[in-house]
């Protein structure tokens, strides 16, 4: 049984592992190894020279990546409070409402991102849905509330607000009702089940559910572009430049190389403290 | 212990808030799409359906669709069955690197898109593949064969090894085993790891974006005219798409019930 298992399990991640191997690694690679080359390149046969880190240092590139992190942080945070109420809801107190509520959310999921944002600039924009019925009821106008770097974490919260929502509803499902009872029984306040029981116990869910979220937002590049009218200029964006416009292989990948080493520091802290069979549900 | 009546009345409320939060530019994109004004501006005066048949006429229209719906099939069927060998690997099989291989296959989830679609342009670039809609087939199934991996692994999990164990053992090969108990007990799971698949390739963008080369999906296409100013037929277009998504979930939610019933009533 338990060679037959062995055997088995290697050969039927074989398929999925070879295309990823082929498909993400390689790439990654190729991205590497350009990240070395000199300045605008389009082959690897020349020798490495690095200049493409020394240049984001000198010409503020890294100011974009902060700005990223930044906006990141900002909407995980606000997500994570946004969601925890409504996650905790769906795992405790709803009951057929949740399935709605996951179908509800889910479709959303499926209609373009670019389509729902751009939903937003017609409903944010001067003359747009708030405000054309505003000055039509109240005869009063004020500019749009667009372009601007709230409006951006705005577009960063609703745009990704699924990805915090579901991890965090799986893991406060994960907190047994008995361990909330027995808290409450011994006189904790709901501030206090929160901090000392809950918290702890839907770690791996909260985990989950803010890596996934900040990896996403860190990289978000059209929330900036349609909603922001580049107010400031994301990390994505400066790559994105550096391989259309400024025809600079080497540097956007320089670029993407420190955006993805960032990026996995947390990621990769974050993954190795959580159990995977648990929070997709093993039965023991 | 568990909320007042007063606390579930608002949690519901709170519920309901956050869904037309989410569906509130959808509102508006539909609203554009039926006003007769070339240059929009709320409150609308004057409602018309004519972009829609403008849309339906137009040829550009239709070879996006063509070519979104060709990738998005083609991503379906390929991610189905890597996503089915995928899973049992994931949650079935206790094998050595198995702890490794879950977080593998975590990793093109988390990565930023954009950057994973230049990424991709320039290997190809390196191999000398030109890019086309072919290649973006790859490119969208580097992001969907990991969570159509993960969506049939949660069933995987919920099913009990005996069953396969007790195949064997009556002397099933291992094919026979895998044709007569696992696929059919992970069929659910298969089916809506297709659903996903399909949705996701269909409304992707950042993937796309860079690995078309000279072909537009639609998506694609709705975001060049969004940047070089409005045009009446991006609203109309997107709603279009979202009513197809809309369509297909249905379909998906309502058939299996038909089929059960239908399956139930000839047992009778």
């Amino acid at each position: 049984m338990e060679r037959i298992n062995q055997r088995l399990g290697l050969l039927s991640a074989l398929p999925v592992g070879v295309f990823l191997a082929a498909g993400f690694l390689a790439p990654l690679c190729v991205v590497a190894a350009f990240s070395v080359m000199p300045q605008k390149v389009f082959s690897l046969a020349n020798l490495p020279d690095f200049s493409s880190y020394a240049i984001m240092l000198q010409e503020g590139y890294w100011e974009s990546l902060l700005i990223s992190l930044a906006m990141a942080f900002a909407a995980t945070f606000i997500l994570f409070l946004i969601c925890w109420p409504l996650a905790f809801a769906m795992a405790k107190v709803f009951g057929r409402f949740t399935l709605v509520l996951t179908i509800g959310v889910v479709m959303t999921l499926f209609v373009s991102e670019n389509i729902r944002l751009f939903g937003w600039v017609l409903t944010l924009m001067k003359g747009g849905l708030i405000e054309g019925y505003w000055r039509n009821w109240t005869g009063q106008s004020f500019d749009g509330l667009l372009y601007n770097v709230p409006v951006i974490i705005f577009g960063l919260v609703y745009v990704y607000l699924p990805f915090m929502l579901f991890p965090l509803a799986q893991g406060i499902s994960m907190v047994p009702d008995d361990a909330r009872q027995a808290a409450f029984d011994l006189g904790a306040t709901r501030w206090q089940i929160f901090r000392e029981v809950e918290l702890p116990l839907s770690a791996p869910g909260i985990v989950v559910g803010c890596l996934i979220t900040f990896v996403l937002t860190a990289g978000a590049i059209a929330e900036s572009k349609l909603l922001g009218g580049r107010a400031v200029i994301v990390i994505s964006d400066e790559i994105e430049r550096a391989f259309t416009y400024g025809q600079n292989w080497p540097l956007g990948s320089a670029l993407a190389m420190t955006l993805i080493a960032v990026v996995a520091c947390f990621a990769i802290a974050g993954v190795t403290r959580i159990d995977l069979d648990s929070i997709m549900g093993r039965k023991r | 212990m568990h909320p007042s009546k007063s606390g579930r009345i608002g949690l519901y409320l709170y519920g309901v808030l956050i869904l037309a939060f989410l569906y509130l530019p959808l509102v508006a994109i539909g609203f554009a799409s039926v006003s007769t004004a070339r240059y929009l501006s709320f409150p609308i005066r004057q409602y018309t359906t004519q972009w829609y048949a403008q849309a339906l006429e137009s040829d550009t229209v239709s070879d996006l669709l063509w070519i979104s719906l060709q990738v998005a099939t083609i991503v379906t069927i390929v991610s189905m069955v890597l996503g089915f060998f995928g899973a049992l690997a994931f949650a079935r099989y206790q094998w050595r690197f198995r702890r490794l291989y879950q977080k593998l296959i975590l990793l093109p989830i988390f990565f930023p898109q954009s950057v994973l679609g230049l990424a991709l342009l320039m290997w190809f670039n390196a191999i000398g593949i030109t890019p086309t809609w072919h290649t973006a087939i790859i490119a969208h199934l580097v992001w969907i064969a990991p969570i159509a991996t993960l969506i049939i692994a949660i069933r995987a999990y919920s099913f009990d090894p005996a069953l396969e164990e007790a195949a064997r053992d009556m002397g099933c090969s291992t094919w026979q085993t895998l044709r007569e108990v696992t696929i059919p007990l992970l069929m659910p799971g298969v089916v809506s790891a297709g659903l996903f698949s399909f949705l996701l390739s269909w409304g992707n963008f950042p993937l796309s974006l860079f690995t078309t080369g000279a072909d537009l999906t639609l998506p694609e296409w709705l975001y060049a005219k969004m940047v070089s100013g409005y045009s009446p037929l991006v609203p109309t277009v997107g709603m279009l798409s979202v009513a197809a998504s809309i369509v297909l979930v249905a379909l998906a939610l309502t058939v299996p019930l038909l089929i059960n019933r239908f399956t139930r009533k000839s047992s009778d």
